[in-house]
């Protein structure tokens, strides 16, 4: 099940991150929201990675090359426009992927149907989000248009096909970069114009190759587990 | 309680009498019964008037199948609400009780009750506004009034899309002055 696995570890490893902002976040509805953010995509990982095998050796026993997930995600938060830049990149991405993936007839379909409405929060979060930083003071236009400039070379592996989900990646692709410039024109911010890629010509996240940020945060992820085999509270 | 009617008392051994819905009359009972345990995170409100109760199946005689869907994939009410309808069926003399979560088709706020609506206004969380009023797909950011369940005033503002659990949106009256939990439209 290679697509449950993509995106089963897109879900998991981006609640993750935005869980490391519980206690950290500027203001107390802003921790709040990416906690329910990061509860929604923990849910759509454990019904994911479920059609796979065990949840629990899925995300607390794999080394970092057997993980799936996209290189955006695993990005460190950083500050807070920069949570948000990846957070309008992926939200976007995952809203429209789930749209199709739901129309289908395909495993994903009842998942698809269920999260994207959910996923439509997130967006909407992430744009209201970029609107106001973006359109907003001097320095918090500045960090916006950082976190969007620092994000945009791992968007281009977002429509890579994943084999098991039948999608048109190509309109997919044009619908994404469609929103994203709207949103981003209405908050006086200019589309990126850098590589879509990294340098790595071995593939990407969706191969097992990962950013150094990604290994640090899976050491944190697994250490209880590891340490405690079966840990329960 | 299972009510026992004069002519066959329903016991979990009874015959199975299937109705026109395909579902007997004990199998109807244990369903009320399941459907009236408490939502763990909104006690005010029932799973039956919540709308997350999809069916009940007797398997065999003290053998039975329990289908739930959870409001957000990612509930963490979830495993409380398994453990407390396989509580009260254990207490009317159901043994063994298997509870499912189904997805499909997913849950909506449209499948709250009137009666858990006015529950939930009554507690002070502004119930969602209908949804079919909106386009079929995807929850559309519509800007309907929501009304504050304190004073009754429409003036009221979002303070965050997010609020205490993923289901609710944190919202203050200019009016009262007083913040609530508004149950967003899904």
């Amino acid at each position: 099940m290679t697509a449950a696995l993509a995106l089963g570890d897109d879900a998991l490893v981006l609640s993750h991150r935005l869980g490391e902002w519980a206690g950290h976040a500027p203001v107390l509805e802003e921790e709040v929201a990416l906690a329910n953010i990061a509860l929604d995509l923990l849910g759509q990982a454990r019904v994911l990675l479920s059609l796979v095998g065990d949840e629990d050796e899925l995300a607390y026993l794999r080394e970092e090359r057997a993980f799936r997930n996209v290189q955006l995600v695993e990005q460190s938060n950083g500050d807070f426009a920069h949570t948000i830049a990846r957070q309008l990149y992926f939200s976007t991405y995952q809203e429209l992927l789930y749209e199709r993936l739901a129309r289908g007839t395909g495993p994903f379909a009842p998942l698809a149907a269920k999260a994207v409405k959910e996923v439509a929060y997130h967006r909407d979060h992430a744009e209201h989000w970029t609107l106001r930083l973006g359109d907003g003071t001097a320095e918090s236009h500045e960090r916006m248009r950082r976190g969007l400039e620092a994000h945009w070379r791992f968007t281009g592996e977002l429509f890579e096909p994943v084999e098991g989900c039948e999608v048109e990646w190509h309109t997919l692709h044009d619908a994404w970069l469609t929103r994203i410039t709207s949103v981003l024109e209405r908050a006086t911010l200019a589309v990126p114009e850098g590589p879509r890629r990294t340098g790595w010509a071995a593939g990407a996240g969706r191969q097992g190759i990962h950013t150094e940020p990604f290994g640090r945060m899976l050491a944190e992820m697994q250490h209880l587990h590891r340490s405690h085999p079966g840990a329960a509270w | 309680m299972v009510t026992p009617t004069p002519s066959a008392a329903p016991t979990p051994s009874a015959a199975p009498t299937p109705s026109a819905s395909g579902t007997t009359p004990l199998e109807e009972e244990l369903l009320r019964l399941a459907g009236s345990v408490p939502d763990p995170e909104l006690p005010m409100v029932s799973l039956a008037e919540l709308g997350v109760m999809r069916g009940l199946r007797l398997l065999g005689p003290g053998r039975v199948e329990v289908e739930l869907t959870p409001t957000y994939t990612g509930c963490p009410a979830l495993e409380s609400m398994a453990t407390d309808i396989e509580q009260v069926l254990h207490d009317h003399g159901i043994p063994e009780v298997a509870v499912h979560t189904v997805l499909s088709p997913p849950w909506t706020t449209d499948a709250i009750s009137a009666e858990g609506r006015r529950k939930l206004a009554e507690s002070g969380i502004a119930p969602p506004a209908p949804r079919g009023a909106t386009a079929a797909d995807g929850p559309v950011p519509v800007a309907l009034a929501v009304r504050c369940p304190h004073c009754g005033s429409t003036e009221t503002e979002l303070l965050s899309r997010f609020s205490s659990t993923a289901c609710k949106a944190l919202r203050r009256c200019a009016a009262c002055r007083e913040p609530f939990d508004h149950f967003k439209e899904l």
